[in-house]
């Protein structure tokens, strides 16, 4: 009997198991492979730390995407938790234009930056108009933050809003009664409550701002993104084995970051009970 | 200490209206002595707990109403800075936290060193006989564990007054039983101002040295829970709490006249009315020469007493209950005899 549902079980995964090994799997084999086989040959995989120009890039990358998700997981926290707890009138008409990002590739956020704080930008033509000069920051770090911004908020409001939503008014009815301010109400109220939230979204976060790829090109800043480091190598100095390193080198770290919040997420959802 | 004399409360004149235009308080005025027991008690929905949450500083009351703590005027006073404690149906409890952390959180906030704060929670811990719980995470607790660990919290900081918003409602019928009784226990021996809201009847008799009824928004009597019992302003009082058998009957020369027979009453005036008495206040007499008679219609045995649905008597069948040994019969003839100071008759 046992035997059978198991085999039963085998068969209805068998689909998932070729299709994750024919498209992940094996192209991922191949790619850890052929990042060893340049003329670098297993260098290629150290070159990123000892090849000032990758280390950079990865660096930057790194700090870029970290402080993308912080400042994410803030506004988005804020607003998320605001939003649920107050209806207004356009409260679902300000939530859909939040989310509406999520629609757009990363192409169209870097020339919806172009446009706002470009040569030609917005904010350039108002600080112009005032006399302070034109403001230019598309395409420097700013100009990247801003868009990974952008299209990260939507990935992390949702989630804080379901968890929000989740929050017994009780416990911080219980706290302000012994005694708790706002702040700390926050603290050792609101914060722990949200934390499996926060941690999940903050990976995902994470994650995305690290192998975003349109934006940074389409903003063609003067820091280069990982992403972009590999698509040069790959397409026009045909380094393919250097791309591939490249490539193992970022999605072994992204992975790594995500199992690590994983297994936090999992400590404080098994605490929270 | 807050010492035994406990903390007196009055509210003045407090509405309570909401945004979205919901009446949830009328203009009520109260006051609770310091050391008293007061139970809010109504059917869901009429107010009680937003009477107090006026109390707690959780909502304001509209303009004009206020609320005094002794002489003291805290109506504008936030929450935080009432020392208020509070005891809820969910429990609250920080999830993060374990149970001497949950305990020690009020007096972390206020500032306690943490030598004092263990000696506290180590007195809260003995008097709510959970010692053995201090390390435990929240989650491993049971219902009756949880909201023995709320009221430790509650207290520990010495709150002025002690506010507990359906604290029993969550748990099972046995347990309810023994944790009203330590709530009641505890209550008097801490000397603690308390308001206790409740939609249980039994619970609010067994618990309030005082109850107020509340119904659509507004107390409609405040007494003794024997007062709310025999003598109910209301016929919703009347209902709501207990069985009250409800007849009409016709007065003539002082005695009321029913359908089974007449009592001598001795009230002025005469004509048509309704009469009101409790199932316990009928008592069983034998058939013969007895004021009132009627036929057994249905017997329901309860243990500690005899319940019986007896017809003949008045216009519908009227409820009587014994605590007498003897069995009944259905068609059984009986008598039955009220004394004349259990009828009421009621205004509405």
């Amino acid at each position: 009997m046992r035997g059978r549902e198991n085999r039963n079980l085998l068969l209805m995964v068998a689909p998932a198991i070729i299709v994750g090994a024919a498209f992940f799997l094996l192209p991922l084999a191949r790619l850890a492979v052929v990042g060893a086989t340049g003329k670098l040959g297993l260098a290629a995989y150290t070159a990123v730390v000892t090849n000032p120009q990758y280390f950079e890039a990865l660096a930057s990358t790194i700090v870029l995407s970290v402080t993308v998700t912080v400042a994410t997981l803030v506004i988005a926290g804020i607003t998320g938790v605001f939003l649920e707890r107050n209806h207004f009138f356009g409260r679902e008409a300000l939530i859909s234009m939040l989310t509406l990002p999520l629609a757009f590739p990363g192409v169209v956020v870097g020339f919806m930056v172009i446009m706002l704080a470009g040569r030609t930008g917005l904010i350039g033509e108002l600080t112009t108009y005032f006399g302070a000069g034109r403001l230019v920051f598309a395409y420097s770090i700013a100009g990247l933050f801003t868009g990974y911004i952008y299209f990260s908020i939507p990935r992390v409001i949702l989630t804080i809003m379901a968890a929000a939503e989740k929050l017994d008014p009780a416990l911080e009815e219980a706290a302000k009664s012994l005694g708790a301010n706002p702040w700390r109400v926050i603290v050792d109220v609101i914060l722990p409550a949200l934390k499996p939230a926060l941690i999940a979204s903050g990976a995902v976060c994470f994650a995305t701002s690290m192998g975003a790829f349109g934006t940074a090109f389409t903003l063609a800043t003067d820091i280069k993104v990982l992403p972009i480091v590999i698509y040069t190598e790959f397409t026009l100095l045909a380094n393919i084995a250097l791309a591939a390193a490249l490539s193992m080198v970022l999605g072994v770290i992204t992975w790594a970051t995500l199992a690590a919040c994983r297994v936090a997420a999992g400590s404080t959802a098994a605490a929270a009970g | 200490m807050n010492g035994k004399a406990g903390t007196a409360i009055r509210l003045a004149d407090c509405a309570k209206t909401f945004p979205n235009g919901t009446r949830a308080l009328e203009r009520t005025s109260l006051e609770m002595r310091g050391g008293e027991t007061v139970v809010f008690l109504g059917p869901s929905g009429c107010g009680k707990t937003t009477l107090l949450r006026v109390i707690a500083g959780l909502e304001s009351p509209d303009p004009g109403g206020r609320v005094y703590f002794d002489d003291e005027d805290v109506t504008n006073l936030p929450i935080e800075r009432r020392n208020v404690g509070m005891v809820f149906q969910s429990y609250a409890l920080f999830p993060n936290m374990n149970v001497a952390d949950n305990i020690a959180y009020g007096l972390k906030v206020h500032g306690v060193a943490p030598d004092k704060r263990a000696r506290r929670v180590d007195e809260m811990l003995e008097m709510m006989q959970i010692g053995e719980l201090r390390e435990r995470r929240i989650t491993e607790l049971s219902g009756g564990q949880r909201q023995r660990v709320a009221l430790a919290r509650a207290i520990a900081v010495q709150p002025r007054v002690l506010l507990l918003d359906e604290p029993l409602t969550a748990l099972d019928a046995l347990l309810r039983e023994r944790l009203r009784i330590e709530i009641d226990v505890l209550l008097h021996s801490l000397g603690i101002t308390a308001a206790y809201v409740t939609h249980d009847q039994g619970e609010a008799m067994a618990i309030g040295d005082r109850v107020a009824v509340i119904n659509k928004g507004a107390i409609v009597q405040t007494g003794t829970p024997r007062e709310i019992y025999y003598k109910p302003a209301s016929s919703f009082v009347a209902d709501f709490i207990g069985t009250m058998n409800r007849v009409d009957g016709t007065l003539r020369d002082g005695s009321l006249e029913l359908p089974g027979g007449r009592i001598f009453w001795g009230q002025e005036g005469s004509g048509a009315m309704q009469v009101l008495f409790r199932p316990n206040d009928a008592r069983i007499v034998p058939e013969a020469g007895a004021p009132l008679r009627g036929v057994v219609e249905q017997v329901f045995f309860l243990g500690d007493r005899t319940r019986l649905h007896v017809t003949g008597v008045a216009d519908r069948a009227v409820v009587v209950e014994t605590t007498e040994h003897g069995e009944f019969q259905v068609g059984q003839a009986i008598g039955l005899r009220i004394e004349p100071g259990a009828l009421l008759r009621l205004r509405d």
